[in-house]
């Protein structure tokens, strides 16, 4: 035993020093995730011109909500905070909805077309109409500043499918399937009664999935919602993050120097940073460990 | 559980009946298909019959199926547009670039994390590489540019300097590159990691009697099980090469950089939404689409000649 201990050492590091790298390599990969959020909460809460001066890299100074006020005073943000909450939980019981809708029946070994569906569903992964043909039906079939062209066109997500028909294949109990059939249940009735119920765990990671998707989602509002009103958060946002953010730096260049207005806009930039990142960062923790085991099961079996 | 196994065996009986019979027995599985069906037509199939208007002149009044047949003048216009060339670059590099830069990190990340030993501590890590998956786009391109800005921001208040990030050309293909790995390659590491939670954890055990240092491990145990992931993940990757993010560089493209932010994506929106030109849009963007899959086809034909137990799909 100890030979072989000194031998192992003799070859490269031992346990203990390699241990003590890796958790130091590990430290700083966090810091460079962490602190340009860290950085950001910090500088909302702080007073502007601190943050400019660069006294704000670890601790907030003079400690403000003016920034939040500030943001929510403006009714467009209250607004987009409204249209996104709506758009992400009708969207992500749509989106469910469908996905499950098709797992399930692609799912069933001996149903007859399976792989033609399959097939008919995969495609779409990798080939589409492309930006202007999609517009151009979302457009005839009337969904131009309606709220559906959010979900309807974008509502099978075929990945998601996939990750949840596998999940079906290899993770509901064939027995409790069949035993249920065998006393006379329908197809429907064996989907609603078992499967659903069983398959908790994935439908966690599809409901985090979705409503990550729409919540961040501004794209699709952008080109099929172009009415103010029914705006979600991050294209409002567009307006202070993008294109403020252009006017500052010609006034900056004008004028030498900052106005107080500038000032208030830089500290809503921070807030409405933290404002709209902050729901999601919240919600995903607790659901880690769900969509960590969702990409097990659709993980390529080696 | 016996009657569940005589279950099962009527069942498997059950399975040898007739197509009709068990047609009709599988109405409520089609009926449960049906939208899903019905909306992946309407909204994926028939846009892609609608690409033929990259070869019609669109007419809102002639519709998709009744304007006027042009054949290739609206590729001709593009390729010869004065920045044809310099977006297809841009586009090509752009993609080549952070694909060379992104790829290997989430694997480098995974080994490294793979071999922590407290759990805890292993978990905090991933919790918190995970996060900037989790924010809008929007949100850091928003970020991006106050950290960049020259007045105040944090980068030049760091350095010292005050330099303009975003109007400078040279400078656009680094922020693009690291904010993207910044975003997605904690994220990143989860397919990497689902692979080596599967490995046998005598295996390591034998190891380290034998006296193998953390990095022959890493080299010789954890390396050789991710080969076919990592195949799989490139075969990707490369098939949508010149998918660049459109979102990233529309909301960081200036007038000052567009020497190395012009890319075809942007362009098709520009051309088709903002400026209503339909069919030259959808030209362009079949152009780009084309070149996706003959490089799709042909890094699958490369790769599976090095791996054969990889298939797609």
């Amino acid at each position: 035993m100890g030979r072989k201990k000194q031998a192992g050492q003799l070859r490269g590091l031992s346990d203990r020093t390699s241990d003590i790298i890796l958790v130091v390599i590990c430290l700083f990969v966090m810091l460079l995730v962490a602190y340009p959020l860290y950085y950001v909460l910090v500088a909302s809460v702080s007073n502007p011109y601190d943050v400019y001066a660069g006294k704000t890299f670890l601790l907030p100074s003079e400690f403000t909500l003016s920034g939040y006020k500030a943001l929510f005073a403006d009714n467009s943000i209250a607004r987009g905070y409204i249209n996104s909450i709506k758009y992400t939980v009708i969207g992500t019981v749509f989106s469910v909805l469908m996905v499950y809708l098709a797992a399930y029946p692609l799912s069933i070994k001996d149903l007859p077309g399976r792989k033609f569906l399959s097939i008919f569903f995969i495609i779409t992964m990798y080939f589409g109409g492309g930006l202007i043909p999609t517009y151009l039906i979302v457009k005839e079939t009337g969904l131009i500043n309606n709220m559906w062209a959010l979900f309807l066109p974008g509502g099978v997500g075929v990945g998601n499918m996939i990750i949840v028909r596998n999940f079906f294949e290899h993770s509901i109990p064939k027995e409790m399937v069949e035993a249920a059939e065998i006393d006379g249940a329908s197809k429907w009735t064996t989907f609603v009664k078992i499967v659903v119920p069983l398959s908790r765990a994935i439908m966690a990671v599809m409901v985090v999935f979705s409503m990550v998707a729409y919540w961040n989602d501004w794209f699709t509002a952008m080109i099929y919602l172009p009415g103010q009103e029914q705006a979600p958060l991050p294209l409002v946002l567009r307006n202070i993050l993008i294109k403020s953010s252009a006017s500052a730096s010609q006034a900056s260049t004008i004028s030498g120097g900052y106005a107080e207005l500038n000032k208030m806009t830089e500290m809503i930039k921070f807030s409405s940073i933290i404002v709209a990142a902050a729901p999601m960062l919240v919600i995903y923790p607790f659901v880690q460990k769900y969509f960590e085991k969702g990409f097990m099961a659709g993980a390529v079996k080696g | 559980m016996s009657k569940s196994r005589a279950a099962a065996a009527v069942v498997k009986r059950g399975s040898g009946k007739s197509v009709s019979k068990r047609l009709r027995s599988y109405w409520q599985l089609y009926l449960m298909l049906l939208i899903p069906v019905v909306l992946t037509i309407v909204y994926k199939y028939i846009p892609m019959y609608g690409i033929q208007i990259a070869f019609r002149d669109y007419k809102a009044s002639r519709g998709m199926w009744g304007s006027k047949w042009v054949g290739w003048k609206w590729f001709e216009r593009f390729f010869s547009a004065p920045n044809c060339v310099r977006m297809i670059k841009n586009t090509v590099l752009l993609s080549l670039y952070s694909l060379l830069w992104s790829f290997p990190i989430p694997i480098i990340l995974a080994l490294l994390i793979n071999q922590l030993r407290f759990n805890k501590f292993k978990r905090t890590v991933q919790t918190v590489l995970y996060a900037p998956h989790f924010i809008s786009t929007m949100v850091v391109c928003g970020m991006l540019r106050i950290f960049l800005s020259p007045s105040g921001g944090l980068i030049n208040l760091i350095a010292g300097t005050s330099i303009d990030f975003l109007s400078e050309s040279s400078a656009f293909r680094t922020i693009y590159i690291a904010s993207g790995i910044w975003q997605d390659a904690g994220w990143g590491i989860i397919v990497y990691m689902a692979t080596l939670a599967n490995i046998d954890a005598s295996h390591y055990e034998a190891a380290r009697i034998d006296g193998a240092s953390m990095f022959q491990r890493i080299r010789f145990i954890d390396l050789p099980e991710l080969v076919p992931q990592i195949v799989l993940m490139l075969i990707m990757s490369v098939g949508s090469l010149m998918n660049v993010g459109f979102e990233k560089v529309f909301l960081l493209q200036t007038d000052l950089n567009k020497a190395t932010s012009d890319v075809i994506s942007v362009y098709v929106y520009q051309q088709g939404i903002e400026n209503a030109k339909y069919s030259y849009s959808t030209a362009v963007g079949l152009f780009n689409t084309m070149v996706n899959i003959v490089l799709l086809i042909a890094v699958n034909k490369i790769t599976s000649k090095i791996s054969d137990d990889v298939s797609f799909v």
